[in-house]
């Protein structure tokens, strides 16, 4: 195409010689779960702004789990009607994806947020400030930790009841990134869920410098990160002259139809590609926390308030997954042959990476981050067996991770001392015999993790591990029982702390939840045991749901 | 000229930028160097661009100056916290969390 091509585009709008434009075509009903959650975060800006403060919990909660459940009830009626297998197909004029993968992860990021918020609507674990109940977050984010200005908002019975709005808005991201369907919604859906993800990792009551320390290291790497992702998207939209999926797809494998000059040229330069997609992998390999690109998360999910981890943990790393899947099984199923051995050294690395740095830790927050990736790895097992299988186990495996993690999350904010939560193992010793409820409820979270059978972890890991046996992938596999074996070590270490060693005179206390921390454990036990016990129905719902349109 | 210059000059500023968010030690110097490697990016759309004859890049080097405008906003008002309550913004002094 001669040179002057882009400016005749500015010039032949400017005089006129065009039609007019026509407008979008936005299929609103079938972007509802989105629209849902994205409008009422911005009613709960709203809130923010026009309610009495003392009426602003109050109203922010029932908001915040009407929108969700609201959305979760569209997303079931889409998949009802058909969208997630026949009538999967791609709206608002190519930007998003509405199929089986989208809706079920739209689904899991849905359910798992609604317990999310149960656990950062909890309000009775500390104890009363001034006569005031006090949740997780801090009295004012703005003023200095230890100030003046501090104590006065915290006598004011001030409390940072945005975390509500910003985890909507998170979930408004985490719904768009598994279903985007160009590079450019890709990242701004990125962007769009992480951003409020630092902000809420600043706003701990409790350890604010250690919060607000993990949310610069959170935020700094973020954006490295993503800047790196932007570059790759460059990198690839120079090679295919375009960000659309399908476009660059077709490019990819050769099967494009009308080349032109420009794009013939550039079509040759692997370089362009394979650097292109490395970059955008590395991008989202950093959100899924994986080896070598995880060094964020121990820091982070010690530092953020332990409701806000349980979030992250959870919702990002189905969001990731899910547009990882779609960037390998869409965009570059042509070069599956370039990609397979990286994610495989990627894969083996974070399986045993996590497991192995896991048994060192004696913080219960950074050891649940080592398992988180360690469970990136099992999962990274599933997405290199490229075949449909590989898909399905993928979903089941993140729908059975999430509600694990929320809910082991949400145990460690119950067991406290005077400086909040105890999070340092060595008090947790002797937890079995102090209060037997609150340990067997974390010692089954455990065993999900270390996947021992009639758990929901035990489920998913051989789903993975099966699909990717099946992929050719069986050296993954072998690594991936070794590292579990290492992985249940300090999971059985931590049981075994907590009901074989005499209980300290000194141990922190269980605090007793009010209804909502109750209700979220008790979802993550239910989905525990019934995807531990009976699998069979969310396996072929995954299996279901387990094609991408393209 | 040739545009792929152009290329080059986007890619030597994105390694200048992320040489930067390595080296230096103040959060807002390595703040700045990660927008310069979302400047490189820019560059990048616009030349390829330029080179394919379709709009799309110049229209996501739109999507990314916002993007960035949204990225400062938040992470200044991170980094301001953090100066505010231990007077300093190094990176290296945020060491609460060593194993």
């Amino acid at each position: 195409m001669s040179s002057s091509a882009v400016h005749s585009l500015w010039t032949t709008a400017a005089e006129g010689k065009l039609d007019k434009i026509p407008a979008p075509h936005i299929e609103y009903a079938q972007l509802a779960p989105t629209l849902i959650v994205l409008g009422a975060a911005l009613i709960g800006v709203l809130v923010e702004a026009f309610v009495p403060r003392r009426s602003r919990y109050y109203v922010q909660v029932f908001l915040s789990v009407v929108a969700l459940a609201a959305a979760f009830a569209a997303v079931v009626g889409l998949a009802a009607g058909g969208y997630g297998t026949t009538k999967a197909h791609i709206a608002a004029m190519g930007a998003i994806a509405v199929d089986g993968p989208a809706l079920f992860l739209q689904g899991t990021i849905l359910l798992a947020s609604v317990v999310a918020v149960f656990t950062f609507a909890e309000r009775r674990l500390d104890p009363e400030a001034h006569g005031n109940r006090v949740d997780s977050f801090a009295a004012q984010a703005a003023s200095v930790p230890g100030s003046d200005s501090e104590q006065a908002a915290v006598k004011a019975g001030f409390t940072t009841t945005e975390v509500f709005p910003l985890a909507l808005f998170a979930v408004s991201g985490m719904l768009v990134f598994p279903a985007a369907n160009d590079l450019l919604t890709l990242f701004v859906a990125l962007e769009v869920f992480s951003l409020p993800l630092y902000l809420l990792c600043a706003l701990a009551r409790r350890k604010r410098l250690m919060s607000q320390e993990a949310a610069v290291k959170y935020f700094l790497l973020g954006a490295f990160s993503s800047a790196f992702l932007l570059f790759g998207i460059a990198l690839l939209y120079g090679y295919a002259g375009s960000v659309s999926y399908a476009t660059i797809a077709d490019v990819v494998s050769g099967s494009v139809q009308n080349v032109d000059p420009a794009l013939a040229g550039t079509m040759g330069n692997d370089a362009l590609l394979l650097i292109g997609g490395a970059m955008i992998l590395m991008g989202l390999l950093f959100k899924v926390g994986a080896v070598p690109f995880h060094m964020w998360t121990p820091d982070v999910y010690q530092g953020a308030p332990t409701p806000v981890t349980g979030f992250m943990a959870a919702a990002t790393k189905v969001a990731a997954f899910g547009a990882l899947l779609r960037l390998l099984y869409v965009v570059l199923p042509g070069m599956s042959w370039d990609w397979r051995p990286v994610m495989w050294g990627v894969a083996i690395i974070t399986m045993l990476g996590g497991a192995v740095v896991a048994i060192t830790q004696t913080d219960i927050k950074r050891l649940l981050a080592y398992s988180s990736i360690a469970h990136a790895g099992f999962i990274l097992a599933g997405v290199i067996a490229t075949n449909a299988d590989g898909i399905s186990s993928v979903l089941f495996y993140l729908g059975a991770y999430s509600f694990v993690t929320i809910g082991a999350f949400a145990v460690v904010t119950l067991v406290r001392d005077a400086g909040g939560e105890a999070t340092h193992l060595s008090k947790w010793a002797g937890l079995g015999r102090r209060s037997p409820l609150v340990a067997a409820v974390f010692a089954v979270f455990l065993l999900a993790f270390a996947g021992i059978p009639l758990t929901s972890g035990f489920s998913g890991k051989f789903a993975v591990f099966k699909a990717a046996a099946e992929g050719g992938a069986g050296a993954l596999v072998v690594v991936g029982v070794i590292s579990s074996a290492v992985a249940a070590f300090f999971y059985i270490r931590v049981i075994v702390l907590m009901f074989f060693s005499e209980p300290k005179a000194d141990g922190p206390t269980v605090a007793v939840p009010s209804a909502l921390t109750t209700a979220a454990i008790g979802v993550g036990v239910a989905v525990t045991l019934v995807l531990g016990v009976a699998p069979q129905y969310f396996l072929d719902l995954a299996h279901n749901a387990s094609v991408f349109v393209r | 000229m040739n545009p792929v210059n152009y290329l080059y000059l986007a890619a030597l500023l994105f390694t200048i930028g992320a040489a930067g968010v390595l080296i230096r030690r103040n959060a807002i110097v390595v703040f700045m160097c990660v927008e310069l490697m979302l400047n490189a990016c820019n560059l990048a759309f616009v030349c390829f661009s330029r080179l394919h004859g379709n709009l799309d890049g110049q229209i996501i080097a739109f999507f990314t100056m916002v993007v960035a405008a949204a990225e400062v906003v938040v992470g200044l008002a991170i980094i301001v916290s953090l100066f505010r309550s231990r007077h300093s913004a190094s990176v290296d002094d945020a060491s609460l969390m060593k194993l």
